[in-house]
């Protein structure tokens, strides 16, 4: 019988594993697929808890932050592309003229 | 994903995630976002990062010199003990209403009608600011990615 219990877990772990790329990993465009993982598993969440309380509302709402994270992407590569084209790299610890 | 060294690798991996996660709607009889999920993100938005990485031109990852780096073991701790208290929520908490199995309407809710009625009657304010926030971002994404003459 798969609980919502396994689904909630299932994202928590996820959420997690997008946690870890997001911190770990220095390649630009992983860190930017970690955030999609991350905002998968929260899509996963609201779909589940939508489906065991029989509401319309988590689904209406994935299907917002489906519409956002494709914007998202779009203008986050868009970025990639432009920070590639004047520093020649796509390796986070290089991108550090803001720092004091 | 997050240990391949190649990132076309980890993009692959991610579809096949995707593909998985859109598996699970259909479990949750959740038809229109199983579709939406497998045309969206897998179709749009993993096509373009992968459009992205070949553009670029990434080769693999150089690792730094030596494989245990203190920061990188910071993090995957911290984010243990973050899982481990989400865990902790989720299987300790309070019967969520008892819900051991789908609720009863949960078919008709997860069909393109269903969808269709609350997206243009109680959502309708969401529904037409996205398309402002698309707008935007296609503005904003021909601009940024333009070559400066």
């Amino acid at each position: 019988m798969i609980t919502l219990e396994s689904y909630l877990s299932l994202s928590a772990i996820l959420f997690s594993i997008g946690v870890v790329g997001v911190l770990t990993r220095r390649n630009v465009i992983v860190v930017f697929m970690s955030v999609e993982l991350m905002l998968n598993s929260v899509n996963l969440t609201l779909i589940a808890y939508s489906a065991y309380l029989g509401e319309i509302t988590g689904q209406v709402l994935v299907f917002f932050v489906m519409a956002v994270a494709a914007a998202e992407a779009a203008v986050g590569l868009a970025i990639v592309i432009a920070l590639f084209r004047n520093r020649q790299t796509v390796n986070i610890d290089e991108v550090n003229i803001l720092k004091w | 994903m997050i240990i391949q060294k190649n990132p076309v690798m980890s993009a692959i991996s991610l579809i096949a995630n995707f593909f998985c996660i859109a598996g699970l709607y259909l479990l949750l009889r959740a038809q229109l976002l199983a579709v939406l999920q497998v045309v969206v993100y897998t179709g749009a938005i993993m096509v373009l990062v992968v459009f992205v990485i070949m553009l670029l031109n990434l080769g693999d990852e150089e690792r730094l010199s030596e494989r245990f780096d203190i920061k990188k073991i910071v993090g995957v701790v911290i984010v243990c003990g973050f899982l481990l208290e989400m865990v902790y929520i989720v299987g300790f908490s309070p019967d969520t209403a008892g819900q051991t199995q789908l609720s009863p309407n949960a078919e008709q809710l997860g069909q393109i009608e269903a969808m269709g009625s609350a997206m243009f009657g109680k959502f309708i304010l969401p529904f037409e600011s996205t398309s402002l926030l698309l707008l935007a971002a296609i503005v904003g994404a021909v601009i940024l990615a333009k070559k400066r003459p």
